[in-house]
């Protein structure tokens, strides 16, 4: 098992720790998953993180300038490791003015990620930080529990307003109540509503737009034919939903929702090489 | 003791005592010839500060009082309202023109007064307690390491590691490397810990003379405190440093202003293995109860010692008590000593730093063991 990567671009260094950033707002603990092309965070949906999962995929060559990994066998070229992306996050921010970071899986007391930084400075040579972040590698026979989770059978998709004033009114609604009930409908209206013993509060969001979803097998998606006037609700923990929100360093060119009624709310985010999907079940 | 600061010397006594408050929770002033000496000293005496500003730093400086006879009163304050007087270090700098400090001890007041622009005076009434001298007992000379650089460059290295980050672990690697890593504690399981280094060329400090293979953990809080004025001051920032266990002593020098920070340093795992026994003496160091006692004994030799008051009163100098090991001369009498050696230490494995009530140098002293609180384990080699 070998894994080693190297960024030189600025640009590109950045957009990587914002990328590493968000990540590290939504998950304690996560998986990452590399394969010879994609880098995937993976979250998954474990009642000790309140039956949340999460999905980030991106490119490594939009981010890394080499990249090179072996898996455990030819025929699994993949390896899982077990890590807290918090640690990525912080060796990360001390790069921000870095010529070069070097990753690399090593295994010297503790199987670890060496992030190693050059920075510049006064002198001919440069001052060298390096960060050793712990990991753990998961097991072949586990890899099964990290499949990427499908689009559920969803009563509506739409599309999201924009993500910086649903954050400024989910962070004051935080204050008033736990739960925030998310309703749609197929006419582009959604809204955001918290209800407590004193107070009733809803925010409508209107011509917002909903996706076609081209349903890939033929069969009938339970959005098809329904009402487009009647809303789907789900109320689920406003903490996660913030969590979400606040995190979200660079506004994605595409975000959305998908709201399986009483179920599970879905909501994906898309940048030109990033996407991520978050899942935040319903409360009972 | 009366004096007065101008211009943009205020900022940097501000600044000085934004650098103490790191430290303790009370302020000691000691006017002296040589300067006006703010000290702290942390709760654990790990940790001690000085700041000495010469005459030339001030305006006016009188140390003592109008009688000639009068000796110089020491004092300490609560580190909270001292530092409430220089607060917000922009606003001293945009607004104070002139700061005037004034003990008066039969009021029992030590006044501090900001003349500010357009007329406003602010007048701060502090109260105090008189105090015995604090003075770490160290020697610089005697330390086998020294490094110095600028203050930017260890201000830079030092933001790579966490605000929560306790200790840090300062080393001199092969090929004159300097390096500085994260202390992870032995309880911490080693998967769970992300452990951070740093590497410095050699040729990045001003001087480099270090022992190969050396390496000191120490605090990283009150470091962080003293970079904060060192490189708002522009000044570089010399370590002396020797074995593990011995403390670490930062210095800042300048024409008017010398600064001091000793802090205890990490015992080395190695020789931490075999604890050092202690005996005899009962100087085990549950701080505040043992120094209560070493005052009052400290007190009671004041009375009987005359204090020598002019102008060879010179502050005492610190010193380091002849404790390091000499391999060549051992004589019972050490060995005896080098027993004497307090158990575990309050905090961590860090040992409390020698607090000397130090006498000025010519008078009698009290008996030699009351000068070292705790002092440090020569049990290492």
């Amino acid at each position: 098992m070998r894994f080693r990567a190297k960024i030189v671009d600025l640009a590109c260094l950045n957009h990587f720790s914002r990328v590493i950033n968000t990540i590290a707002k939504l998950a304690k603990t996560c998986t990452l998953r590399l394969t010879v092309s994609k880098l995937y965070f993976i979250l998954s949906d474990k009642v000790a993180n309140g039956g949340v999962s999460m999905w980030c995929e991106l490119c490594q060559g939009n981010f890394f300038d080499e990249f090179q990994m072996e898996g455990v066998a030819a025929e699994h070229n993949e390896i899982y490791l077990e890590l807290v992306p918090d640690n990525l996050s912080r060796a990360l921010r001390t790069a921000q003015s870095a010529k070069a970071v070097k990753i690399k899986l090593t295994n010297k007391h503790c199987p670890c990620l060496r992030v190693a930084v050059e920075l510049p400075s006064l002198s001919s040579s440069s001052r060298i930080v390096t960060h050793d972040i712990p990991v753990g590698i998961i097991p072949r026979r586990l890899w099964n529990d990290f499949r990427e989770p499908s689009v559920p059978d969803f009563d509506v998709s739409i599309y999201l307003p924009v993500l910086k004033t649903m954050k400024s009114i989910v962070e004051r609604m935080k204050n008033l109540s736990n739960s925030i009930v998310i309703e749609a409908n197929l006419s582009g209206e959604m809204n955001l509503k918290i209800e407590t013993d004193l107070v009733s509060i809803t925010t409508h969001f209107k011509d917002l737009g909903n996706p076609a979803w081209a349903s890939e097998d033929g069969c009938q998606s339970s959005a098809q034919n329904r009402d487009l006037e009647s809303m789907a609700e789900a109320r689920i923990d406003i903490k996660k939903l913030q969590q979400l929100l606040a995190g979200q360093q660079v506004n994605p060119t595409k975000a959305l929702c998908n709201i399986v009624s009483k179920r599970i709310v879905h909501f994906i985010l898309l940048h030109e090489d990033v996407s991520l999907q978050y899942y935040i079940p319903a409360l009972a | 003791m009366k004096c007065i600061v101008t211009g943009g010397n205020v900022k940097v006594l501000g600044r000085a005592v934004h650098s103490l408050s790191r430290i303790g929770d009370e302020l000691y002033l000691e006017p002296t010839e040589s300067g006006l000496s703010l000290r702290a000293v942390n709760s654990s005496r790990s940790a001690f500060a000085s700041f000495l500003f010469a005459p030339l730093f001030f305006q006016l400086y009188e140390p003592g009082g109008r009688q000639p006879d009068r000796e110089l009163v020491r004092c300490k304050v609560l580190m909270k309202s001292f530092l409430g007087v220089f607060r917000s270090l922009p606003s001293l700098e945009k607004t104070v023109g002139k700061c005037l400090i004034l003990l008066k001890p039969r009021a029992n007041r030590l006044v501090v007064q900001l003349h500010c622009k357009y007329g406003v005076t602010k007048t701060h009434n502090l109260a105090f307690q008189e105090c015995e001298l604090l003075q770490a007992v160290f020697d610089t000379q005697r330390c086998a390491s020294t490094l110095c650089a600028p203050a930017r460059l260890l201000a830079e290295a030092v933001v790579h590691f966490p605000q929560t980050l306790a200790e840090v672990t300062l080393g001199a690697g092969p090929g004159g490397k300097i390096s500085l890593r994260n202390y992870v504690e032995d309880e911490a399981v080693p998967s769970k810990t992300m452990v951070t280094e740093l590497r410095l060329a050699d040729d990045e400090f001003q001087t480099v003379a270090v022992t190969p293979g050396s390496r000191i953990t120490f605090c990283l809080k009150e470091f962080r405190g003293l970079l904060t004025f060192a490189e708002a001051s522009n000044l570089p920032l010399t370590i002396h440093y020797d074995t593990p266990g011995k403390p670490v002593v930062f210095t800042l020098e300048d024409t008017v202003l010398e600064v001091h920070l000793v802090l205890a340093t990490l015992l080395d795992p190695e020789s931490d293995l075999q604890p050092p026994t202690a005996n005899g003496v009962s100087h085990v160091p549950t701080p505040s109860d043992d120094f209560a006692d070493d005052l009052e004994s400290y007190m009671i030799a004041m009375e009987t010692s005359a204090y020598e008051d002019g102008p060879s009163g010179v502050p005492p100098s610190p010193t380091f008590p002849l404790r390091t090991p000499r391999p060549a001369e051992s004589d019972p009498e050490e060995e005896e000593e080098e027993g004497a050696v307090p158990g575990t230490p309050p905090h961590k494995k860090f040992r409390s730093l020698f607090f000397g009530s130090v006498l000025t140098p010519g008078g009698p002293g009290p008996a030699p063991t009351q000068e070292v609180l705790a002092e440090d384990s020569d049990g290492e080699n």
